[in-house]
């Protein structure tokens, strides 16, 4: 048998030289994204612990009788009853503010980018492996860098989580834009729109529901990540699964792991049914 | 009538290279052998076309023929690789930009086989598009796109979305939205190919109507030769990308320009096509009531008749007497009044063969082809009809 030869390509190395200098260089960029994330999830984690228990369950159960019905809303609310009732409500408060956050920044990212991939044919070219790069790479890797640059903390865990979760809503902006029926595009055409109108006269109404669709998978995706980046410092329903895990806890960490499942299933609803409501209306004009 | 749209050795050719391969299409190689050594496809070639204004023509022709590439070079949703579109006047192609938006905004606007509606949008929001997106104020947008509506027959379904109409519906949604524009040209893409054949026809005989009171130039596109030879003024036939005829149908059906058209015209109703002007003879035998029975049977041996029609002064169609009547008249000694046939079949210049069919089977006397005074213009005999049903090569 043959070893392998002594040849060393120092890829790694590069990915270092090119974190540590992003580090060295944008730093004022970095505190900036910093502060404004943070305050973000401040912001809302503040709103969410203001308002009384009761309030959010009862706002919990209107949500799912207006997305589903009054038996999804009764379900949701016992859910989070339940999480509040393991001792996590603070945890719950401050994971949804990070997946918020996380997805309205997704949303902000991933929306343009789709839409210029729609339009750019060697733009989408050049982004596909990227994308499929971001959603194969072992979600955890997402975390040095992110220590990196925004060091602990609930910064560096939107950070990762962004990286990991925001592909889906790009990759459905995508589809769903270059899937709208040729002739409908055409037709808008052929009255003389302008580019502009036509995307957002006709394209963009078009796509919604696929959009929607994106940001769903978007935010199951941040999520899951979310409970992964509690290694960087990231407090929530997280920080209580990595605490059991230390200390080999199994009721602890059944009682966190399942107030994620319950968040999860919750959301997946929520986001579902905004999608069939815009379905149903056609999204007003 | 004046020419309102020019088209001049209009090519498209889609591929890498267009092109390249306009020389090789000169040689007169085919679409297969160009997309093999080129990878380039051939649309239309060299097509040349005179529309005139106030005109409904139809573009006929197969599926990959070209025709639906050539009607999306007319308002530029495909851009001629070669050649120059002129509407009254200006070549078209040549417009870019804020011209080619105010040339689609104005002067063109099309209807989509599909439809081409806007599903999220409702059907006043889908007609009054067009205006719109011309910054047109709302409440004036919405009045004309009412109005649009109306004609059509869609009245109260304005706030309904499309995929809560029917196919015809629908397409009378595509067919208002065009309309809303007030364009000068109209292009119809297949328009009622979707639709089934009681609806189409339905939507054929509007589309006639509609025509006659607004008077835009049409430029339609079908695969169906019936429907093509129905409505169209005049009807240009493509095969390849190429025109191969055009003309009124009387005359493509009476000249086919070559075999694939003969072959096309085999399968034609020509009882819908051909019309009562296109089969009658000349009335050159006519008595007149004075002239009495004796002038009559003149008239008939001097032309070699069994029957004659007979007028009135100002020429209005009375009757018609046969040979055997008026000799059994004169002997006893009855008026051409009497013994004339008052009961006779007649029928407009416009008529069709499919309404004369039934009127020659119930007779056994000539058809008089009348106007509306009731004066004869001319003379269809039994023999004719069949005849006529024939095609001269078929």
């Amino acid at each position: 048998m043959q070893d392998f030869p002594n040849i060393s390509i120092p890829l790694g190395d590069g990915a270092d030289f090119i974190v540590s200098f992003l580090q060295n260089n944008l730093e004022p960029f970095f505190d900036f994204i910093a502060w404004l994330t943070s305050s973000t999830i401040t912001a809302f984690d503040d709103f969410l612990n203001f308002l009384p228990w009761w309030l959010i369950l009862i706002l919990v159960f209107l949500i799912g009788l207006y997305f589903q019905n009054w038996k999804s809303g009764l379900l949701f609310s016992t859910f989070i009853f339940l999480v509040g009732s393991f001792g996590f409500w603070e945890e719950l408060m401050i994971t949804v503010a990070i997946v918020i956050t996380a997805v309205v920044i997704c949303i902000m990212i991933g929306i343009p980018v789709g839409i210029f991939m729609a339009l750019n044919k060697p733009f989408s070219v050049f982004m596909r492996p990227i994308l499929d790069a971001m959603q194969t790479m072992p979600s955890f890797i997402y975390l040095i860098p992110a220590i990196f640059f925004f060091s602990l903390g609930n910064v560096p865990a939107v950070f990762a989580t962004i990286i990991y979760a925001v592909p889906p809503v790009i990759r459905l902006t995508e589809l769903a834009i270059r899937n709208v029926d040729k002739e409908v595009v055409e037709s808008a055409e052929s009255f003389g729109s302008s580019r502009k109108q036509i995307l957002f006269k006709v394209q963009l109404p078009q796509a919604i529901p696929t959009i929607m669709a994106g940001i769903n998978q978007t935010t199951m995706m941040a999520l899951a990540m979310v409970v992964i980046a509690s290694m960087v410092g990231a407090g929530g329903l997280g920080e209580q699964v990595l605490i059991a895990i230390n200390r080999l806890d199994i009721a602890l960490g059944f009682e966190a792991g399942i107030s994620i499942v319950f968040l999860a299933i919750i959301i997946d609803r929520v986001t579902a049914g905004i999608g069939d409501r815009f379905q149903r209306d056609k999204g007003d004009h | 009538m004046s020419v309102k749209m020019k088209i001049n050795n209009v090519s498209k050719i889609f591929g890498p290279k267009p092109k390249s391969a306009i020389p090789l299409v000169e040689q007169g190689k085919s679409k297969d052998d160009i997309l093999a050594e080129t990878g380039n496809t051939v649309g239309v070639y060299d097509a040349n076309l005179e529309i005139e204004e106030g005109e409904l023509f139809v573009i006929m022709g197969l599926s990959g023929s070209g025709k639906s590439t050539l009607i999306r070079c007319l308002n530029l949703l495909n851009k001629p690789t070669k050649g120059a579109i002129e509407v009254d006047g200006e070549d078209v192609v040549k417009f870019k930009g804020e011209k080619l938006k105010q040339y689609r905004q104005k002067k063109i606007a099309m209807v989509f086989q599909h439809f081409g509606l806007f599903s999220h949008r409702t059907v006043l929001g889908n007609v009054e598009y067009g205006l719109e997106i011309r910054g047109v104020p709302t409440e004036e947008r919405r009045k004309v796109a009412r109005e649009n509506l109306e004609s059509v027959g869609l009245k109260g379904w304005e706030d309904k979305y499309p995929d809560e109409l029917s196919g015809g519906m629908q397409q009378r949604v595509g067919l208002a939205r065009a309309l809303a524009n007030d364009p000068d040209i109209l292009l119809m893409d297949e328009p009622f190919s979707a639709l089934d054949p009681l609806i189409r026809r339905e939507m054929q005989l509007e589309l006639l109507d509609l025509q006659e009171r607004l008077q835009k130039t049409i430029i339609f596109i079908t695969h169906d030769i019936n429907e093509a030879f129905k409505i169209g003024d005049r009807v240009a036939v493509m095969k390849d990308g190429k025109v191969v005829q055009t003309g009124t149908p009387e005359s493509i059906l009476e000249e086919p320009a070559n075999d694939y058209i003969s072959e096309f015209i085999k399968d034609i109703d020509r009882s819908k096509i051909i019309q009562a002007e296109n089969v009658m003879m000349k009335p050159n035998a006519v008595v007149s009531l004075k002239d009495g029975l004796n002038v009559a049977v003149r008239e008939m041996e001097a032309n070699g008749l069994s029957s004659v029609f007979v007028t009135d002064r100002s020429r209005k169609l009375q009757g018609i007497v046969t040979i055997d009547d008026a000799i059994k008249g004169i002997k006893e000694k009855k008026s051409l009044e009497d013994v004339m046939v008052k009961q006779i079949e007649t029928v407009s210049r416009e008529a069709y063969l499919e309404e004369i069919i039934p009127k020659a089977v119930d007779t056994k006397y000539p058809i008089a082809v009348v106007n509306e005074e009731q004066r004869l213009e001319g003379i269809i005999l039994r023999v004719h009809v069949l005849s006529s049903l024939i095609a001269e090569n078929g």
